[in-house]
């Protein structure tokens, strides 16, 4: 039961007319009206949110104004207090980052033969991966083919993302499926060993994997716990803050920070991987977001200074179904799955007003226009919110499929009183992916030689809208592919000389020719929640 | 007049907003977290926290991100507890109860007092899926713990030393990779590609001009 007497009352209607619902098959939007929808509720589209960058490689290009805010942004430290010169960690491969592109890198690294290590400003693990709850995508059945699963992926990307990387996602997905197995990843599965597949928003077949609604969590738990069975170092709650240089231009290490001590220390490393994942704690235009603590784009600042160039980083996207209610859990994740086993989207009057499984951009436009334009949306104290109803998951397949399939779910709400399997919820998008980041080669390596990167940290694999199950699949295919890539470098690269942060002093130089004055400092690292902070 | 409640953080005495949960209260009161925060949502169990309500001698475990402020809330968190995880390599074990005897060997220790369970930030069965571990019944051990975020509180709270966490971790790879039943769809798919069965149709998609892939896209059949 909803504490709120109004919710109680609202959710009968939605109850009323669930029979009734349940047997509609609403229609999809045509383009025409998913284009001209975007174009007016979509949050990207909202000009005014926007700075155009005057300094760095993606001069003239629009960013989101508090990434613009950090990319042209001082360094946190003075070049003059580095000694360079006496390395204390000396590799062949650094990670930065502890997530799954992360620890894949590294695992494919350690297995190349290389010396790699990760460092990660919070512990490994603590990474947006940790929190994917729907699944990941492989087009592995005999009715699928990676030829459909890039069309689905390149349409749902508004036919922007880079053919040579989409190419390798797809066509890589059955073979990380399989390498995640054999590690030990448990998915679904029928008793014949049959993967049980489901849709994602904007998929054409069923390929959407899974582990209950612990996704991501059994991924990487068992990622970490290989990492640690093969013993590659793992430098914990240690940021990155400079990618260091060598005397070619070409990335051979990072100054980190230890973020308890703040003392620094210096990598040195043949090649260097970004892993960093994305922004949502930077809370773009004000929303809420379902990111872990730590995704505030540093790996997208680290690059941009070295001087590596964005692709896309104007292109967000929103979760379309965050929590609304209660406000504990306000913009926590609400797993698109939940709508791929059968609960729609209902506006106050209990009228289903869309086709729960269009793309995320769209169907998140089209709950804003719900509680916007239409009026028909329902007012909670953080705003607004529209029904997502859960029960007629069980309506439709069964009692005991709740609590089998999304059991994050159910306990998620049920923390406060809400039983998912007899209430529908209230939802309202939330900030969830950068689909935008550094640009890549096939290979992985950013425009910096000897820098690579993996992950969501990454922009044009999926173009400007991702589809669910993409991402997972995203930080196993290319952070396994980096840390391979990474590691040929690194065996044909000698002991990199003349170690420099030269490039400090000179984007201090664009700024001040660009006439930007700032007393921002960046990598951001952490967001502040403290109450003194927000007076 | 915002409702407020008393809560103890540390010991220490702050008056915090109602509805806060644990996580948000201490910021709140002005503590800039760097340890016992991940994801703030409830699956990477870095804000294991213990607390007594003032009067009632039960000590709870929670997670401080999913757990709302009480009045007289007595407040510690544990954001590292020294768990053991042993090494191995996954391709040379084999899911046998040898495997547990010889890694985990202090999980035949349990005297059963439950405390465990009891504490579990998850609700989880903990002492059960231990019992299932000593057997060597890995299906088991694995879909029972199979929500646990590893926090580790089961562990503090353990007078045999057992690092439950750790031996759900090693059930449900060794159930993964050898107990449950492989998938055969999944071999002959990656045997294809392999092959090149696939590049030719991909390619050409890749050269196709937009307007020709939009045409794709917006006519293809969806499965229902």
């Amino acid at each position: 039961m909803y504490k709120i007497e109004k919710y109680n009352e609202l959710a009968k209607l939605v109850a009323e007319k669930r029979a009734e619902n349940a047997s509609l098959e609403p229609r999809r939007m045509t383009a025409q009206e998913k284009e001209t929808l975007l174009a007016t509720f979509h949050p990207d589209y909202k000009q005014g949110e926007f700075t155009v960058l005057t300094a760095g490689t993606n001069k003239g290009d629009k960013v989101p104004t508090q990434l613009a805010e950090l990319l042209q942004g001082h360094s946190r430290i003075n070049a003059d207090e580095v000694d360079l010169a006496n390395p204390d960690y000396d590799t062949d491969v650094l990670i930065i980052g502890g997530g799954g592109a992360g620890a894949s890198a590294a695992i494919e690294a350690d297995e190349a033969g290389v010396k790699a290590m990760i460092v990660t400003k919070l512990r490994i693990g603590d990474a947006n991966t940790m929190m994917a709850e729907g699944g990941i995508q492989a087009a592995d059945k005999p009715n699928d083919s990676p030829a459909i699963h890039y069309l689905d992926a390149f349409g749902g990307g508004h036919f922007a993302a880079k053919p040579e990387l989409l190419e390798k996602l797809v066509c890589d997905a059955p073979e990380a499926i399989q390498w995640l197995n054999h590690l030990g990843v448990e998915f679904d599965k029928e008793p014949d060993g049959t993967m049980i597949t489901t849709h994602g928003g904007g998929t054409s077949r069923k390929r959407m994997h899974a582990a209950k609604d612990y996704s991501g969590a059994e991924i990487m738990r068992t990622l970490r716990d290989e990492v640690l069975n093969r013993g590659i170092p793992v430098i914990d709650f240690t940021a990155a803050v400079e990618i260091i240089l060598d005397s070619n231009g070409k990335a051979a290490g990072a100054v980190l920070m230890n973020m308890e001590t703040k003392e620094l220390l210096v990598a040195r490393a043949k090649t260097v991987v970004i892993a960093t994942g994305g922004a949502g704690r930077l809370h773009y235009q004000g929303f809420p977001t379902s990111n872990h603590y730590g995704a505030t784009a540093d790996g997208l600042v680290l690059g941009y200074r070295v001087g590596a160039k964005l692709l896309y980083a104007d292109t967000l996207q929103y979760h379309p179904t965050g929590t609304a209610y209660p406000e504990q859990i306000f913009g926590a994740l609400v797993t698109e799955k939940v709508r791929s086993l059968g609960a729609k989207l209902v506006n106050i009057d209990g009228e289903v007003f869309m086709h729960p499984l269009e793309t995320r951009d769209v169907t998140a436009a089209s709950i804003i226009r719900e509680c916007s334009e239409r009026g028909k949306g329902i007012e909670t104290d953080q705003g607004m919110g529209v029904w997502l109803d859960t029960p007629m998951i069980e309506y439709k397949n069964g009692e005991g499929t709740i609590e089998k399939r999304i059991p994050a779910m159910l306990r998620m709400f049920g923390k406060y009183g809400i039983d998912i399997r007899k209430e529908p919820i209230l939802v309202y998008p939330t900030l969830h992916y950068q689909n935008g980041g550094l640009d890549i080669t096939a290979d992985g390596m950013t425009g910096v030689e000897n820098l690579y990167a993996a992950g969501e940290v990454v922009g044009g694999i999926h173009g400007r809208n991702r589809l669910m199950g993409n991402s997972l699949l995203d930080v196993i295919v290319f952070g396994r592919n980096a840390g391979v890539h990474a590691a040929a470098k690194a065996k044909e690269t000698a002991q990199p000389e003349g170690l420099t942060l030269d490039h400090i002093a000179k984007f201090d130089a664009q700024l001040a020719e660009a006439g930007i004055e700032t007393e921002t400092v960046s990598p951001k690292l952490l967001p502040n929640y403290t109450k003194q902070a927000s007076i | 007049m915002e409702k407020t409640v008393n809560i103890f953080l540390f010991g220490k005495k702050y008056e915090v907003p109602a509805g806060l949960t644990i996580m948000t209260a201490m910021e709140h009161a002005g503590y800039q977290l760097v340890r016992g925060c991940g994801c703030r949502n409830g699956f990477c169990g870095a804000c294991a926290t213990i607390y007594r309500i003032k009067g009632n001698p039960e000590l709870k475990a929670c997670l401080a991100c999913q757990t709302e402020v009480q009045e007289g809330m007595y407040i510690a968190t544990l954001p590292f507890f020294p768990l053991v995880k042993q090494v191995y390599n996954i391709e040379n074990i084999k899911p046998t109860e040898q495997i547990m005897m010889q890694l985990y060997p202090e999980i035949y220790s349990c005297i059963g007092c439950n405390a465990c369970t009891k504490a579990c930030t998850q609700e989880l069965n903990v002492m059960q899926y231990i019992a299932y571990a000593q057997r060597g019944e890995y299906e088991k051990c694995a879909e029972e713990s199979f929500d646990c975020v590893m926090c580790g509180v089961c562990s503090s709270r353990c007078p045999a030393g057992i690092s439950h966490p750790q031996v759900a971790m090693l059930a449900r790879r060794l159930n993964g990779k050898y107990i449950a039943p492989e998938c055969g769809h999944l071999a002959d798919r990656v045997n294809e590609i392999n092959e090149g069965i696939f590049k030719s149709l991909i390619e050409d998609l890749m050269q196709k001009p937009v307007e020709e892939m939009k045409e794709l896209y917006n006519s293809r059949e969806i499965e229902k």
